[in-house]
């Protein structure tokens, strides 16, 4: 066994005889140099003293207000010691002996530099940073309060109690702000956004996720990068191309299924349309413009699902497999719980993009200001694509325009509540995610 | 229970790269066998061969045999999935699944298996799996908490409970200790000479007190040069490697000769 304590011996003889004598050594080399290098040493070390004992006075008040959680009783004494003992040594070194104050010098240096390590935590640099991440972030509220302003101001003649709206703004089913009197209401609206998106989120989202897997870590890499990009180009493709698709291609090649849908899951309402006596009856629904609002989430949807499941530690994935996973079960045991939190935020913005999608369900959706639960039966409106199409006309009318911006708050409100609803969600496991 | 382990000529790749060259190796079953060597010498490479942990990886494939009891783990007919049931592992970074608190981590293999045991019977099992690991007393207050909460040792022997909860044939340790302090490093050591009672351990290190206090038999990688395939260079009793290896670049090595 003699060779197999020689590490340790090894060891044994770097920490014990090694570094024992050489310690001496060190020392005295420093002492030399310094002695070499006295008149450097002390001068440069003299220049700050001097500095230090001139503004101890000046600075140690504005610095003991402006430090947080110093108090001036503790910063003065403690300074006080410290630079006579600096003193003391550079005296000592130096063949000068002790240097006096040299006022030139020391405000050659700049601003209260003292010793070695003393100056200002803080550099220009950082407070310019600072100042600009802070200004950022303080803009983004400044520009939300603006807008949530701006709607409440612009929307209050349409939203005002005792207005002159003879119709519930919240339960009317109606969009006529320039009939006289007046009737509209929030109703048909709401009910046509949020069904809209939620079919949007319930075809869209699981498709998304799928892409986004099979892109992350089952197609080759090469497959995987081309796909990547298509559906990133899916992303540029522009709204209003959606929408002309949805309504000259989905809806007429979607009648035949909308009526099979009816003759066979008519019984689970949603899918009934019993007013349907043939198959062109079928067509422009809030089914079909969900369909083409999910088309629409997916780029952004699979695209933040896919940086998410890349995320995924190698070592998480190791320690599936490991335990005896197979690809699926390494995927649902390590990828989809870690990239829960990101999978929800990336819902969160296609039902974003889904909520306030305008162009796209204006051309799809036949307008009509009735709330239907038959998803197959052509009508329903949402708050965007009534903006839009409504617009035209808003101004001939004095409460035209207000109501439209009425229509914008809900949909402000509606977005801020389902994000905060999404925030609550993924802060709920925050222990769990990594 | 334990199983013994024939490696018979195995050539380990990554794609054209030949990693690991004619590696053959008996490990008998209830033995420590560590593995030693430079960095880059294909020992964590070959390790994770023995439970076909090796070809997760793309391109990684082997030529050779592995027979785990006379079957031959590459042979045809064989489930990587069940092998890696059979054969467990630890790695060199502690792994509890972040999103899962330490009780369903130490049952994360009975879950991923679809196993439908119920509460008590799993409840038994976490119990004997942590105090199998030596960890149970320090966690068992905190069973719903996050394992990745753990210090970094408690975090190893997390890992070591999942592992053996199981209950495998065979435990390997792709250097286990290497991210912690000596507190916990002999905390694993302790474990490990416990594991051996019930298990076949292979243990990856690059600490050669390490191999020397926790292993029966020591085996030497080495590699000619960079580029060159990693080779099982001397395989014997850890005292004879330790005090009179028959290889020269194996005394080279462990007497810190070595480059």
């Amino acid at each position: 066994m003699t060779s197999a304590s020689a590490p340790g011996d090894r060891d044994n003889n770097d920490g014990g005889d090694g570094t024992a004598p050489h310690r001496p050594d060190t020392g005295d080399q420093l002492h030399k140099a310094a002695s070499e290098h006295a008149t450097d040493a002390t001068d440069a070390m003299a220049s700050r003293l001097a500095a230090n004992a001139r503004s101890d006075g000046a600075h140690s008040a504005p610095d003991a207000g402006a430090a947080d959680t110093r108090t001036p009783d503790s910063t003065a004494p403690r300074a006080v010691p410290d630079d006579e003992e600096i003193f003391a040594e550079a005296a000592a070194g130096g063949p000068m002996g002790p240097v006096p104050p040299q006022p030139k010098r020391s405000s050659g240096a700049s601003g209260p530099s003292e010793s070695e390590i003393s100056g200002s935590a803080v550099r220009l640099g950082d407070r310019i940073f600072k100042g600009l991440a802070a200004g950022a972030g303080g803009l983004l509220l400044v520009v939300m309060a603006a807008i949530a302003v701006f709607l409440i101001w612009k929307a209050w003649p349409a939203i005002k109690p005792g207005g002159e709206n003879v119709g519930n703004l919240f339960t009317t089913q109606a969009w006529r702000p320039q009939s006289d009197p007046p009737m509209f209401g929030i109703a048909a609206l709401l009910f046509g956004t949020v069904v809209s998106s939620v079919i949007a989120m319930l075809v869209g989202v699981p498709i998304a996720i799928g892409i986004a897997l099979f892109i992350s870590h089952y197609a080759p890499r090469r497959v995987a990068t081309v796909l990547g990009a298509i559906v990133d180009l899916l992303a540029a493709v522009p709204s209003l191309v959606f929408g002309m698709w949805g309504l000259y291609f989905l809806v007429p090649k979607t009648q035949g299924f909308q009526s099979w849908l009816n003759q066979y899951f008519g019984w689970t309402y949603l899918f009934g349309y019993p007013d349907a006596t043939q198959a062109s009856d079928f067509g422009q629904s809030l089914l079909i413009a969900g369909i083409v609002l999910a088309v629409m989430i997916l780029p952004v949807v699979s695209a933040v699902c896919r940086e998410v499941f890349l995320q995924t530690p190698r070592e998480t994935i190791d320690a599936a497999w490991a335990l005896g996973a197979t690809k699926w079960e390494t995927i649902r045991t390590a990828v989809l719980p870690f990239g829960r939190a990101g999978m929800i935020s990336a819902a969160m913005l296609g039902l974003g993009r889904a909520l306030g999608e305008t162009i796209a369900v204006a051309l799809v959706l036949s307008s009509g200001f009735a709330i239907s639960w038959h998803l197959l039966e052509p009508g329903g409106d949402t708050f965007a694509s009534t903006i839009a199409l409504k617009f035209g006309e808003a101004s001939s009318s004095p409460l035209g325009i207000p109501a439209l911006i009425a229509a914008g708050l809900f949909l402000f409100v509606i977005t801020l509540i389902v994000n905060s609803i999404a925030r609550a969600v993924i802060a709920k496991k925050k222990d769990f995610v990594a | 229970m334990a199983k013994r382990i024939d490696v018979d000529d195995l050539n380990v790749y990554y794609g054209d790269f030949l990693a690991v060259e004619g590696a053959s190796i008996k490990i008998a079953p209830l033995t420590v066998t560590a593995f030693i060597g430079p960095s880059g010498c294909g020992k964590s490479t070959f390790l994770r061969t023995l439970n076909r942990m090796h070809e997760v990886i793309p391109g990684g494939r082997v030529t050779g045999k592995v027979m785990l009891d006379g079957e031959d783990l590459y042979g045809p007919g064989i489930d990587p999935v069940n092998v890696r049931r059979t054969v467990g592992m630890v790695f060199q970074k502690a792994n509890p699944f972040p999103t899962m608190s330490i009780y369903d981590n130490v049952i994360a293999g009975y879950k991923i298996a679809g196993s439908r045991k119920g509460k008590k019977e799993l409840d038994d099992i976490v119990e004997r799996s942590l105090r199998g690991a030596n960890l149970w007393e320090e966690v068992k207050n905190r069973l719903g908490k996050p394992g990745a909460g753990l210090s970094g040792g408690q975090q190893q022997r997390l890992c070591i409970a999942r592992a053996i909860a199981v209950e495998p044939e065979v435990l390997l340790m792709d250097e286990p200790c290497s991210a912690l302090d000596p507190i916990s490093t002999l905390a694993i050591e302790d474990l490990i000479s416990e594991l051996k009672t019930r298990y076949t351990i292979v243990i990856v290190t690059h600490n050669m007190q390490q191999a020397a206090r926790v292993s029966d038999r020591t085996a030497f990688f080495n590699l000619a040069g960079v580029g060159q395939p990693g080779k099982l260079i001397e395989y014997d009793e850890t005292s004879k490697i330790f005090s009179n290896p028959s290889q020269k670049a194996t005394e080279d090595y462990i007497s810190g000769r070595f480059g």
